[in-house]
């Protein structure tokens, strides 16, 4: 990893120690990430990395929207009912489906799912020299590696976010039908009138980010992997840590931004 | 045979956290020669393999490739030295997602704009060259050591370089294997003029391929000669060396 990153710092003769540490060598990836927006872009492999990173993650994405939607109607309803407030759940519902739990509920699976494999699979192509093997016929793993999981996951978790917002405010409709005697018409009228541009722009928002840095964490993380298949499993667990508290934390200071923005 | 100096190694210091690995090589590999690099584990060996194509960065020294100095260059830069020089690695490193026809396809497909029947054509040569025919739609893991070290040799041939570096060709292979890939490495530079850099620590391979021996120890080229002078040479540590085997 050092070795693809640092001959940058070498040739504009900054000192080393720019490359060195963990954040300047995810800093020094993302640079090289950034010089690869002016290569050829490989559709091919793009594709098949968001055939990767977001069909494939449908199902788990899925599956955690609908019972958050239906757990979050199930709390906010009896509490809703003491202040006389049912009517409102579905909008609040909706708003923090949108706002908040959509967005950083998938982020946190995608990073937990995608981001581990990820560094597996980096990893082992570092620890059997395959990254040096690409690099020695003359083709840089950045362009052809890392660049292709980046705009695959930049592009695909919003996606993914959008099927959670959708199915989580569903999941959330049939409980208020079922437990609090709420009819579906009702429940969708009332979201739809009050969701705003502002809302889904501040969700979607965000999640731009937290692909990239998922993407960006996890192949960092491959990249710098070593010492075998132990190694690679030390990468993995890694990659699933900084990559739930760099959502949760940008979660705070992107939603901050976006608030000033609107 | 042998001429100009095709690789060039200046002063080369490395190390590995505290640890230094290279402490001041020199070393010329000269057009068209076989340079067997000995050393016992840990040596430094590989790490001086791999300065050569500039997959690790000196600390300090030069590494000059037909005199162009690539220590410092981009990775994008290093590119059109790196098609000069392909590796073979210790343990192969091919793609194991890809079968071995796509594997020696890789680097044609990125490098040339050939058709598909002219890269076909360039596969079924080099698998021929190193004798793996009919194992082009075979994946890594369903060949053996020695098939896979041919595969690996055939893809760093696919792009035809003018020089190869092999990291422990031999090891791990059977006797007769090994005499396959020590006739394969003195037939590439017969027949195509390669030049050739062996890390090794196997001596029988060592004395079938060299034309000259560079003997690497305390992070140094202690000796460097061909057979009969690195034989004579007044070295302790050749001297335990060589006896070892």
């Amino acid at each position: 990893m050092k070795e693809l990153t640092q001959r940058w710092v070498l040739k504009r003769r900054f000192p080393i120690e720019a490359g060195s540490g963990y954040l300047g060598g995810i800093g020094l990836l993302v640079y090289e990430i950034l010089r690869c927006l002016r290569r050829r872009w490989e559709g091919q492999t793009i594709l098949a990395q968001m055939e990767q990173v977001g069909v494939r993650s449908l199902s788990v994405v899925i599956l955690t929207a609908v019972f958050t939607g239906m757990v979050l109607a199930l709390q906010m309803g009896s509490y809703l009912t003491r202040f006389g407030a049912r009517p409102y759940g579905g909008r609040i519902l909706a708003v923090s489906m949108i706002r908040e739990m959509g967005p950083v509920l998938t982020a946190l699976m995608i990073g937990g799912r995608v981001g581990a494999g990820i560094t597996a699979e980096i990893g082992s192509m570092k620890v059997t020299e395959q990254i040096d093997a690409m690099r020695s016929l003359g083709i840089n793993p950045i362009h052809k590696l890392v660049f292709p999981r980046v705009i695959a996951l930049v592009i695909m978790l919003p996606l993914l976010t959008i099927v959670a917002d959708f199915v989580g405010i569903l999941g959330g409709m049939f409980m208020t039908m079922v437990e609090h005697d709420v009819s579906a018409s009702f429940y969708l009228n009332s979201i739809i009138q009050f969701i705003r541009f502002q809302d889904l722009y501040s969700g979607l928002g965000k999640t731009f980010f937290f692909g990239f840095f998922i993407a960006v964490i996890a192949c960092y993380h491959g990249l710098e992997a070593g010492g075998g298949a132990d190694g690679v499993g030390r990468a993995t667990t890694q990659t699933v840590v900084a990559t739930s508290i760099t959502i949760l934390i940008s979660d705070f200071f992107l939603t901050k931004l976006f608030m000033q923005l609107s | 045979m042998a001429g100009a100096s095709f690789i060039e190694c200046r002063n080369l210091h490395k190390s590995f956290g505290e640890k230094p690995v290279l402490r001041g090589v020199h070393l010329i590999v000269e057009q068209g020669e076989t340079m067997v690099i000995l050393g016992g584990s840990g040596s430094g060996k590989s790490v001086l393999l791999k300065h050569m194509n500039g997959l690790l960065i000196p600390d300090a020294g030069e590494v000059f490739l037909e005199g162009l100095a690539i220590s410092r260059l981009e990775e994008e830069e290093l590119g059109v030295a790196r098609k000069k020089v392909a590796m073979v690695f210790q343990g192969s490193a091919l793609f194991d997602s890809l079968t071995v026809w796509e594997n020696v396809a890789y680097p044609l497909n990125e490098h040339t704009d050939w058709s598909l029947d002219e890269i076909q054509t360039r596969v079924r040569e080099v698998l021929s060259l190193v004798d793996l025919k009919r194992t082009e739609d075979l994946y890594p893991a369903e060949l053996s050591g020695g098939m896979k070290k041919r595969a690996a040799l055939a893809r760093a041939l696919a792009l035809r370089p003018k020089g190869l570096l092999y990291d422990e060709p031999t090891t791990g292979l059977d006797p007769a294997m090994t005499q396959r890939i020590n006739r394969l490495i003195r037939d590439l530079q017969q027949r195509l003029g390669v030049t050739s850099v062996v890390v090794t620590h196997d001596l029988e391979s060592a004395f079938a391929v060299a034309d000259r021996f560079a003997f690497l120890s305390g992070g140094k080229i202690r000796v460097l000669g061909t057979r009969n002078e690195i034989k004579s040479a007044a070295d302790l540590g050749l001297d335990e060396f060589l006896a070892s085997d």
